[in-house]
């Protein structure tokens, strides 16, 4: 198929950017999105233009580090990671504009990378359970009920990819956080910090200049895990509780 | 915003119960109105029950607005390079209104007191009896009052719609799917209902019902 | 450095096939392990002779860690917790991105929660037996031994593994073994483990123990009077080259598969690291020992730029088989009779049918194809692929039941093939997906370079000639949460070493050294681009360095990775500038270095004349086809010594000794 192609090129974050306009021709139905980006830029580079900056790892929809808005949708318009959306989702003759992720806590590194650095700032203000190596009791000395065991891996299936910012029209990283507070609010492990967790990684998300969330649902439509809203309102039920408890 | 929110709701469907007594004709409707001055009596003071209702709405009213122009901001500062293409993906209309929505149901509030309330703008009648004053507006003659009424309600409807399912999301009642459909239930339910309710009264005036 | 003496009649060996491609020196041998005491006290015994830190000291005591996967994320944290100063590098945006993330099916343990016979005993011989005999016995045996505490920590940390009804943790048997030891969340353990390493030390970031440097890359260590002291590193945003000093380097960089260009691996994942370090003295053990993985998504055509990997647990459920007939290959497999399929790996090893370790997996399939019997697309006139099927599973368990283990995986496999696998069986084939191979390690998980340890894939240690399922995780987590931190101390208590500063003549020439082969990359203007090289790097591995090699095929890989390495370094276009984020100026270093690594492999492969696990030499193969080892000439740890530019690499072998089991054929019939 052939496609135009409009793409954000920004040299870095200080400079300004625009979207400039390509042509690529022959691109295969099976290549993946990002296999598509990448026969654009051995075209680039074989014409010295320097190619396009575009994050990727692990290219099968797990380590989060691809995302880019196409067509304004966060990672397109299929439910998954850009690096497993492939191009027989499109058709010859389309147009396709490729933006970075935007959101003023996401700032653009160059061209379609952003910077999200923000997110380990959250984990860090206790996106975790405080044990040490080696004072872990035995793995069977607490049973978890099954039920919490299973949401505790549905909404751990996030990988941080902030898809769900790019897709809020608040800027919000509500579904992140919720995912996380969630994901250790339901084992018993998790209870102990549960009330200062929540507090200090919201307190974090406020600061990094994320927006408040609205419960609009653009964010679950955008995420590739498919992480459920209602962790949203367990932040929130987290919260509540927490101030009952005077945090 | 959750909170000052489902005191609306109260307030709206206890002041959609009172207009709906127009359908019980000049009597009923003009004595409920009086009685609502004379709640409370004699603990509470004349208008002294309609006056706290209005302080607590007042308040709630600012506290809305208020927390709903700083999220308005934080999402402006959030995002301030916009994108060029945007699609929606699953997002209700309603949910995305929610702030020119509330303007403009900020904007028919005051045009309402003024109307009904206050008396300052009298289409119609400037009559003691509010039926007649209601009566009066609503003749197919003032259509565009009607039509005013009929628009705010949408808005109502709509703001009512993401509103009610938003605020059980923030109060953090949603925490599983079969919840939140309810929660989504119930927005549509009382959307459709406030609005439909309040409709009533100005169409059926309109159309000659109540006269 | 070292004696040195030809490879003539007179060594022990019989002349390798490799003879005028290498030196041989010196023999090598692990002197940490504890001597004299049964192999099940040596860990206890090594734990309490190495010396201990004082808590007060160890703020004093820097540690550069190069690489946030399983075994460099879990090192930081515990590193960080016992009180000293971590600087942590990776290359991707946030550690918790580093590609253990993408392991799939699950983490052993001796736990024996099931009851059915496991033991510490029985993962090491698994694991021995696994690695054809080609691991090093003390270290396996400590491997085996702190499994279950890894279980322990991991659970405490909020990983949410599978769990049983009761709300106890599931297990499931895994690639090759009879036992169910393998705990595992659905799909994604990998995921799950490195979040819980990473929430760890980003709780030691925020405790300030340990800091990040993402997006900063490795160019170089920095050795000072013999010992390792500091790396130079760019920030890959800035493009800014900068020194950091400590007083011990740790290398968790992972594996090398990359060398292949087609592999499991993440696009970033490289040997830049540990190969810099080789240059520098640190011997690369093995560097040949490759993993194929048997259960990938068959490649579709010139495009791609990676291959998937899809879980080998899939192979618990999922029946593998080939059509009998060729004239069936471009059928619809549905169409197919079950009399007219052929199980063929429950045909050959009746006893472990599909779940047989990875390496004969793989072959097999490979021999499949290579008759002709393969399906799928044809791909350069051969059709590479075989079915995995899963109606029986589906049919005996229910659907629902199958979308609850694999139902990530089968979406996967949807999205990339367009292919519904709950109708129509997966198409699979054989990738590259993990490097046994790594630096040479002691015991302590120290280099040859004092103060150099190396942790995870990044190291030859564990893993023997073939990798079982489940380990890699089991080894990541067990060097970085258990044996490091225990060893490290023993070298750190000599510290903290004297101060040195960038002046340092031996500093200011890695520096140096980094910033001349930027400015060479920069400056060269040729016409070919960086990922052009590697794909033709790629292609010339995996033809004659990947399931089969012959001598033959191994001595025209080196000619041609010889010739492809001089056009690089004469040829190669890379844009843009050092002082900006430059994606091509990165992989164009990365290459470079995989275009070195790539002739060692095949002069280490050369020279390994037996078959041993993902070894496969068609030379040494018995009448039915199957691995044949030479215990005789081939039982020791080939580790490799740099031999300059142009010079020859010398051989150090450590022979393997077997003292708790006894080295046998191994046998999966």
């Amino acid at each position: 198929m052939r496609l135009t192609l409009k793409i954000w090129r920004q040299p870095n974050s200080a400079a300004a950017g625009e979207l400039r306009t390509y042509q690529l021709d022959d691109v295969s139905e099976d290549t993946s999105f990002l296999e598509m980006l990448d026969m654009l830029n051995e075209q680039l580079t074989g014409t010295d233009e320097e190619p396009v900056a575009f994050d990727s790892d692990c290219r099968e929809g797990i380590c989060g580090t691809c995302g880019v808005m196409i067509n304004g949708q966060a990672h397109g318009p299929e439910v998954t990671t850009t690096c497993q959306l492939h191009m027989r989702s499109f058709s010859d003759g389309d147009t396709i504009t490729i933006e970075p992720w935007r959101a003023d806590a996401f700032p653009v590194l160059r061209d379609l990378i952003v910077d999200r650095g923000a997110f380990d700032r959250i984990i860090q203000q206790g996106g975790y359970i405080s044990v040490n190596t080696g004072s872990a009791p035995d793995a069977h000395a607490t049973a978890v009920p099954k039920k919490n065991a299973d949401r505790a891996f549905d909404v751990a299936t996030c990988i941080g990819c902030g898809a769900c910012v790019a897709a809020c029209p608040n800027g919000s990283a509500s579904l992140f956080l919720g995912a996380k507070i969630t994901h250790l609010g339901e084992l018993p492990q998790g209870q102990a910090e549960r009330d200062t967790r929540v507090v200090n990684m919201v307190a974090q998300h406020d600061h990094e200049g994320f927006g408040g969330c609205t419960n609009i649902g653009e964010c679950t439509a955008a995420c590739p895990k498919e992480i459920p809203l209602d962790v949203i309102s367990q932040l929130n039920k987290d919260l509540r509780t927490a101030m009952r408890h005077g945090l | 915003m959750a909170v000052t929110g489902l005191i609306f709701v109260g307030y709206v469907l206890a002041h959609m119960y009172g207009n709906l007594k127009v359908f019980a004709g000049q009597d009923s409707f003009d004595e409920y109105a009086h009685h609502l001055r004379e709640f409370g009596e004699p603990i509470l003071p004349y208008e002294g029950f309609l006056w706290i209702a209005r302080v607590v709405l007042i308040l709630a009213v600012i506290g809305h607005a208020y927390s709903a122009f700083k999220l308005w901001h934080r999402a402006a500062v959030a995002r301030k390079e916009k994108y060029s293409a945007r699609r929606v993906a699953k997002s209700t209309l309603s949910s995305r209104t929610m702030r020119w929505g509330g303007v403009t149901l900020l904007a028919f509030i005051v045009f309402h007191i003024l109307h009904l309330t206050t008396r300052t703008i009298t289409p119609g009648s400037n009559s003691d009896s509010p039926y007649e004053r209601l009566v009066a507006g609503f003749q197919p003659e003032r259509w565009w009052l009607v039509l005013i009424y009929l628009v705010a309600l949408v808005a109502l409807g709509m703001h009512l719609r993401h509103g009610v399912w938003s605020a059980c999301q923030t109060l953090g009642f949603t925490n599983t799917a079969a919840s939140r459909r309810r929660a989504n239930l119930a927005g549509i339910s009382l959307a459709v209902i406030v609005a439909v309710g309040f409709a009533l009264v100005p169409i059926s005036v309109l159309f000659g019902i109540v006269d | 450095m070292t004696e040195t003496t030809p490879p003539t009649e007179g060594t022990t060996a019989a002349a390798s096939d490799a003879e005028g491609f290498f030196r041989l020196g010196e023999p090598i041998a692990d002197t940490k392990a504890p001597r004299g005491v049964p192999i099940d006290q040596k860990w206890t015994t090594r734990k309490f002779e190495a010396r201990l830190v004082n808590p007060a000291n160890r703020r004093k005591l820097s540690v550069i860690m190069v690489g946030t996967g399983l075994a460099g994320g879990a090192a930081a944290a515990t590193l960080g917790e016992a009180g000293y100063h971590v600087k942590a590098f990776c290359y991707q945006d946030s550690p918790r991105r580093a590609h253990s993330i993408a392991a799939q099916g699950g983490i052993n343990a001796a736990k024996n929660y099931k009851e059915d016979g496991d033991s510490t005993f029985r993962l090491f011989y698994d694991t021995v037996k696994g690695g054809d005999y080609r691991a090093r016995e003390t270290n396996v045996y400590r491997l085996a031994e702190v499994s279950a505490n890894i279980i322990d920590q991991c659970v405490a940390q909020g990983v949410p593994f599978a769990r049983e009804y009761g709300g106890l943790l599931d297990n499931r048997s895994f690639g090759g073994v009879q036992v169910s030891r393998t705990f595992y969340a659905r799909g994604q353990t990998g995921q799950q483990l490195l979040i819980g390493a990473y929430q760890a030390m980003e709780r030691q970031v925020a405790a300030g123990t340990v800091e990040d440097f993402t997006r900063h890359e490795m160019l170089e260590l920095v050795v000072v009077d013999g010992r390792a002291r500091g790396i130079i590193a760019r920030d890959l945003v800035t493009g800014e080259i900068q020194t950091h000093l400590a007083d011990v380097v740790v290398l968790a960089s992972g594996g090398y598969g990359n060398v292949f260009f087609l592999s499991t691996n993440a696009m970033g994942s490289n040997v830049t690291a540990t190969w810099r370090a080789h240059r520098k003295g640190a011997y690369f053990g093995n560097p040949c020992y490759t993993q194929i993985h048997p259960t990938c998504i068959p490649v579709s055509g010139s495009h791609q730029s990676k291959l998937t990997l899809m879980s080998e647990s899939l192979r618990n459920d999922g029946r593998i088989w080939v059509p009998k007939k060729k004239a069936d290959c471009d059928k619809d497999p549905r169409d197919i009779p079950e009399e007219d399929r052929d199980y063929y790996l429950e045909r050959i090893y009746p006893s472990f049918g599909n779940l047989v370790p990875r390496d004969i997996a793989s072959r097999q399939a490979k021999n499949m194809c290579d008759e002709g019997r393969g399906v799928g697309p044809e791909v350069d006139g051969v059709r590479r692929g075989v079915y995995l099927d899963f109606s029986d599973a589906i049919g005996r368990l229910g659907r629902k039941a199958v979308e609850n283990k694999y139902g990530n995986l089968f979406d996967m496999y949807q999205q990339i093939t367009g292919e519904n696998p709950y109708e129509t069986p997966m198409r699979i084939y054989p990738a590259v997906h993990y490097t046994m191979g790594g630096l040479w390690v002691d015991y302590d998980l120290q280099s040859t370079i004092p103060g150099l340890f190396v942790t995870g894939e990044a190291n030859f240690s564990d893993h023997g000639a073939n990798r079982l399922g489940a380990s890699a995780l089991m080894q990541g987590l067990a060097d970085g949460y258990f044996v490091l931190p225990n060893t490290i101390r023993d070298y750190l208590a000599d510290g903290p070493f004297e101060k040195i500063d960038e002046s340092h003549p031996a500093v200011v020439e890695a520096r140096q050294s980094v910033e001349n082969r930027v400015a060479t990359f920069l400056n060269t203007k040729g016409t070919r681009s960086v990922d052009s090289y590697h794909r033709e790097l790629g292609n010339i591995m995996w033809e004659y360095c990947g399931m089969e090699r012959t001598a033959e095929g191994l001595r025209k890989a080196i000619e041609l990775i010889r010739t492809l390495r001089d056009d690089f370094w004469r040829n190669v276009k890379v844009l843009g500038a050092a002082d900006t984020l430059n994606q091509s100026l990165e992989r164009a270093g990365r290459v470079a270095d995989f275009l070195e690594l790539g002739e060692l492999m095949c002069i280490d492969a050369l020279n390994r004349r037996e078959s041993c696990g993902g070894h496969f030499r068609a030379e040494s193969q018995t009448e039915d086809g199957e691995a044949l080892r030479d215990d005789a000439n081939f039982a020791y740890v080939a580790a490799w010594e740099w031999g300059g530019d142009g010079g020859q690499p010398v051989l150090h072998k450590e022979d393997l000794v077997y003292e708790a089991i006894e080295m046998k054929q191994r046998s999966y019939k």
